[in-house]
């Protein structure tokens, strides 16, 4: 397991205390896990996402991600409709471990309220949440 | 200096069955055809499966050889904890391979059974009185069978009374199967956390439970391996509120003859002959799991069930009120025989001797290694112990790393990483069928690993090194399953 | 007691290790108000001597071949096992081993697995196979809740000449969750009636037998394009696998799910338990099946492996989130079976289901020659319902003082199938053995 300053985290997405990030780009958010998600999980083996034209809320469930021994659910950090779903990672899990940030993006959601990225976490505070529940 | 009881030596390789054979061998001897052939419908008719043809030499090398390459309670020891992996005694092999048994048909009529169904009724009995409960089904195939079937009863209780509950408690300590059974009856699993000393606590099952929660599922002793000192108080409380506790009695072999299962409150419980009986695991099944309960819990037990009158044994559905079936017949009617021969062999003594040596073993080994491993709950423990890979963390050293060089020194690993509650666990159940001789070279070994850990940690992360195979790629496994040839 | 290894001084040392001065001194943390008073009320224990006489004595009691000559199967068939593959099976390493979660140690049961699922999957036509359900009757339960879960419906159709034991075990797995159950009826043929189909929808599944309880052979391939047309899924069972070493496997007619009974692959009868659910499915489908998976791997070194795999899908992973609370299942049946269709081999199969397919047909036409009446006219494998005329339970009950078992009476089970009997003839009845019981029948 990484340590924290070992951590990839990049400044231009924010980050959900599930460790899923967001990236805005143009109309629409782009969402995947983060790097403490991936190394916390190991080797992933297998990706559910969910429909494009799906419509979830913040905090809703939008997928499970499985390593060998654990699987995980995965959580909208805002809410919004499936524009699209990064279909390269049924056949490429791995993604999610060597590039969780580009080739490993989860899905693409138009967001339904803007206050929802509001209440999403700098790199910074992120950081932060990370040391105080370690 | 003492030889290492792992050592390597010649084992062979053998292939999948379908690389070797030839078109045309024979393993089987094909009976005397003394009928005609009958015209056979051309549309139905098939090719027959692509199955190898194997001569009996192949068949008999290949799975004598496959043989090698696993490790039994024969083989050596097994403390996988929450297993009982205690020896399995041949003479109940011998038994269940009488001819009156294997070739028993289930749909004769009964005056054609009395062997089967007085063996039954019996084993109902021994095992009513062992738990110190009132009625019994044997029909269940295995502990998870029974958990289900548990679950059954109880929704089946509720229902009599014109309730639908929807919720269920389970620990955190609670083995995965009880949420899964919970789940397939429709029950949301409510979870409560243990207490720092590793139990339950009264407070935080009242907390929990109210009127829409069926009951609550415990294992006692838990997975732990610690007994659940607040059971009785715990019971009334679930009671009060019109709910059921259901105990998961894998942990049986601790309190044979030493704690009274209906006194302490339970209404249903589960026992898992295939651990507590003696009755050998065959690489991960068939086993048993009766279940037994109280007597108002009688009348939801699965059909059909054995009765008695003057002596005369039969299959009895007149049980208006049964949850219905589990199997199609009634069970593993061979595992039965082995647990049957396994409580005569054994008497009352035996048993409660077996449950207190099983005891002795887990603290004795719980004593010696506190210190080498770290020991998260520093109590007496019942016939199983938690440690943890805490005081190896420093050196990079996991409890996997650990296990996998435990099998180079000639045992099986403990379970690890179960129960949750403890991370990096390592759980210990040696059984009452070791010796205290085997034991220590166990502890030894172990001592042996925790030095390796700070010495040579690079050999713990490679190992095992002595076994047919090296540490397996689980990923691709999962990533790209293979799973047939 | 020779299980129990332990001297007193043994017991003595370890006591003061632990700091306790007796064993009753281990269980100070047991309250009193918890314990037995007293001692078990349980028989004295038996030496290994007297174990021998008490269980040869309930075993002599029991009415089995070659004493008896069976005609009766209903999902619990006498078939031949190879002295082989009893021996092999009673190799402690197998017997005595665990669930192989230890991969590097386990390698034995993992490739013999791995190898029963490729046998199955092969034998049933289908893509994958796991390593075993309890029971044909559980193996279907778990399969109707596989195609809730695919297909997110709740009401399955359900053939009535799918076992009758079968099919209450259904009922009790399906009642709690409220899934509902459309039963179709049969036709004189001795076949599903399928019309009641065409009026339902939101079907999850279209589950039947072949053979079925009757012995008959359906036609799978058009029920299988009524389910799909439906968006449903072919739910095939069965009873007796050996029907497929000379009928159409029901993966070749479009079933989505195969689930059935495997007892009669080289596992005794064992009056009715341990036996086999075998249980495979279309690849597609892998992650929402019920238990364990062996899959094919490399080592560290590059050298092939076996290990279980998909664990994800299991309950110790996913707890109530599993595809099914399945944890110990029936290996060491599976690996029987497996041991079994290694030593029969394709050819050898062939044969032996052409023996009992000729043997039964002998007897039906024996039968028809001796003025009973065939009830069903539909193709039928080893078994098949024979009417005999009112009053035949006496001869039923004479015929077994004569240690004849003449069939199954379908009374119990089908109400209006009053004078019915279900008769089995497998490779193990001679040619005398099926004209005595014609003579018999016929007095």
């Amino acid at each position: 397991m990484k340590e924290i300053s070992d951590l990839i985290l990049p400044d231009d997405v924010r980050y959900a205390e599930d460790h899923e990030w967001a990236r805005p780009e143009s109309e629409k958010v782009r969402v995947g896990i983060d790097d403490y998600a991936q190394d916390q999980l190991g080797d992933i083996v297998f990706v559910e996402l969910p429909q494009v034209g799906d419509t979830l809320e913040k905090d809703e469930v939008f997928g499970t991600v499985e390593s060998v021994k654990a699987v995980s659910e995965l959580y909208m950090p805002i809410g919004g409709e499936i524009l699209a779903v990064n279909t390269a990672l049924e056949e490429f899990p791995e993604l999610l471990n060597s590039d969780p940030y580009d080739d490993g993006w989860m899905i693409d959601v138009i967001p339904s309220d803007p206050d929802d990225w509001d209440a999403l976490m700098t790199k910074d505070a992120y950081i932060e949440a990370l040391k105080g529940g370690k | 200096m003492k030889e290492s009881l792992g050592t390597s030596g010649l084992i062979l390789n053998e292939p999948l069955l379908w690389e070797k054979g030839k078109k045309g061998r024979r393993g089987f001897s094909i009976p005397r055809r003394d009928v005609e052939f009958s015209p056979l419908n051309e549309d139905l008719a098939g090719e027959g499966p692509d199955f190898p043809d194997l001569s009996e030499v192949d068949v008999v090398r290949h799975y004598t050889r496959l043989s090698t390459w696993n490790f039994g309670v024969d083989t050596g020891m097994y403390p996988l904890g929450s297993c009982t992996m205690k020896y399995n005694p041949k003479t109940n092999e011998r038994q269940a391979g009488l001819r009156g048994f294997t070739g028993a048909h289930p749909l004769l009529p009964a005056g054609l059974s009395q062997g089967t169904l007085k063996l039954m009724f019996e084993l109902e009995q021994y095992l009513s009185e062992i738990t110190g409960m009132d009625a019994v089904t044997l029909q269940p195939a295995a502990g998870a069978h029974g958990e289900f079937t548990g679950m059954l009863v109880i929704y089946a209780y509720h229902k009599s009374k014109g309730e639908r509950r929807s919720k269920i408690i389970v620990p955190d300590t609670a083995h995965g199967t009880n949420p899964a059974s919970a789940m397939l009856c429709g029950y949301q699993s409510v979870p409560v956390k243990s207490n720092e000393q590793g139990i339950l606590s009264p407070e935080a099952v009242a907390g929990v439970m109210d009127e829409d929660t069926a009951g609550i599922m415990v294992t006692n002793p838990n997975t732990l391996g610690l007994f659940e000192e607040n059971i009785k108080k715990i019971a009334e409380i679930v009671h009060a509120k019109g709910g059921l506790v259901y105990c998961d009695g894998a942990n049986m072999n601790a309190v044979m003859g030493i704690v009274h299962m209906g006194e302490i409150g339970v209404d249903v419980l589960h026992l898992n002959l295939h651990k507590t009986f003696s009755t050998p695991h065959g690489g991960g099944g068939p086993g048993c799991g009766p279940v037994c309960v109280k007597k108002h819990l009688e009348p939801f037990l699965p059909v059909p069930r054995v009765v008695e009158e003057n002596g005369k044994y039969s299959l009895s559905e007149d049980f208006p009120e049964s949850v219905g079936k589990l199997h199609a017949f009634y069970g593993n009617f061979g595992v039965m025989i082995k647990a049957y021969s396994y409580i005569l062999s054994m008497g009352p003594g035996g048993l409660k001797k077996a449950s207190q040596l099983a005891v002795l073993n887990a603290n004795y080994i719980k004593e010696k290694l506190k210190g080498v491993f770290h020991l998260p709950y520093d109590r007496p423990c019942m016939h199983e112990c938690v440690f943890s890979d805490e005081l190896q963390k420093a050196d990079k050293v996991t409890t996997l790393d650990m296990v996998k060089r435990l099998m180079d020194y000639g045992y099986h690993p403990p379970t690890i990483y179960f129960p949750l509650v403890v991370h990096g666990s390592i759980m210990i159940e040696p059984t009452e069928t070791e010796s205290k001789e085997d034991i220590d070279l166990f502890i030894e070994a172990l001592k042996a690993i925790a030095l390796e850990a700070k010495e040579n940690p690079e050999l713990l992360h490679n190992a095992p090194g002595r076994c047919k195979v090296r540490r397996l790629d689980e990923t691709t496994a999962a990533r790209k399953p293979c799973l047939a040839g | 007691m020779r299980y129990l290894p332990h001297t007193s001084e043994d017991i003595t040392s370890m006591l003061e290790e632990v700091g306790v001065d007796d064993l009753d001194g281990l269980f100070s943390t047991i309250p009193e108000d918890c314990r037995h008073r007293g001692d078990l009320n349980l028989p004295e224990p038996l030496t290994e001597w007297e174990l021998n006489d008490r269980m040869g004595a309930l075993s002599d009691s029991m009415a089995v071949s070659p004493e008896y000559k069976m005609f009766i199967g209903a999902g619990s068939y006498e078939h031949y096992i190879p002295a082989s593959v009893s021996n092999l099976l009673g190799r402690s390493e197998f017997l005595t081993s665990y669930t192989p979660y230890q991969p590097e140690i386990s390698q034995g049961t993992l490739q013999a697995i791995y190898e029963y699922q490729t046998l199955t999957a092969r034998l049933l036509g289908m893509e994958v196979a796991n390593a075993s359900i309890y029971d044909g009757a559980s193996a279907l339960a778990e399969a109707l809740l596989m195609a809730f879960r695919i297909t997110k419906k709740r009401k399955v159709a359900i053939s009535s000449l799918i076992h009758p034991l079968y099919r209450r075990v259904v009922q009790t797995y399906l009642e709690p969750s409220g899934y509902e159950i459309v039963e179709l009826p049969y036709l004189d043929d001795g076949r599903t009636d399928l019309s009641r189909l065409a009026g339902i929808n939101d079907l999850a599944a279209v589950a039947v037998q072949s053979p079925n309880f009757f012995g008959c052979i359906e036609n799978l391939k058009e029920i299988g394009e009524m389910a799909h047309e439906k968006s449903a899924l072919l739910v095939a069972s069965f009873t007796e696998p050996l029907a497929y070493g000379l009928f159409k496997n029901p993966g070749s007619q479009g079933a989505d799910i195969v689930c059935g009974e495997g007892q009669s692959l080289g596992i005794p009868q064992s009056f009715g338990g341990p036996v086999l659910g075998m249980f495979a499915s279309k690849m597609k489908y892998v992650r929402s099946m019920p238990g364990r998976l062996v899959g094919k791997t490399t080592d560290l070194d590059g050298k092939r492996g076996f290990v279980l795999t998909l664990a994800t899908r299991e309950q110790h992973i996913r707890r109530e989130k599993a595809t099914s609370n399945i944890c110990t299942n029936n290996s060491l049946c599976a690996l029987a079976a497996a041991m079994y269709m290694a030593s029969i081999g394709g050819t050898g199969m062939r044969e032996l289901a052409m023996l009992n397919y000729d043997k039964s047909e002998y007897l039906k036409s024996e039968l028809k020659k001796a003025g009973f009446k065939i009830n069903f006219e539909s193709p039928t494998f080893n078994e098949f319902v024979v009417e005999f005329p009112a009053g035949f339970e006496n001869t039923y009950e004479r015929l077994l003082e004569k240690k004849i078992v003449a069939g199954l009476p379908l009374a119990p089970y089908y109400p209006e199938l009053s004078s019915h009997y279900l008769l089995c003839v497998t490779e193990t009845r001679t040619r005398e053995d099926i004209d005595v019981l014609v003579r018999e029948v016929k007095s």
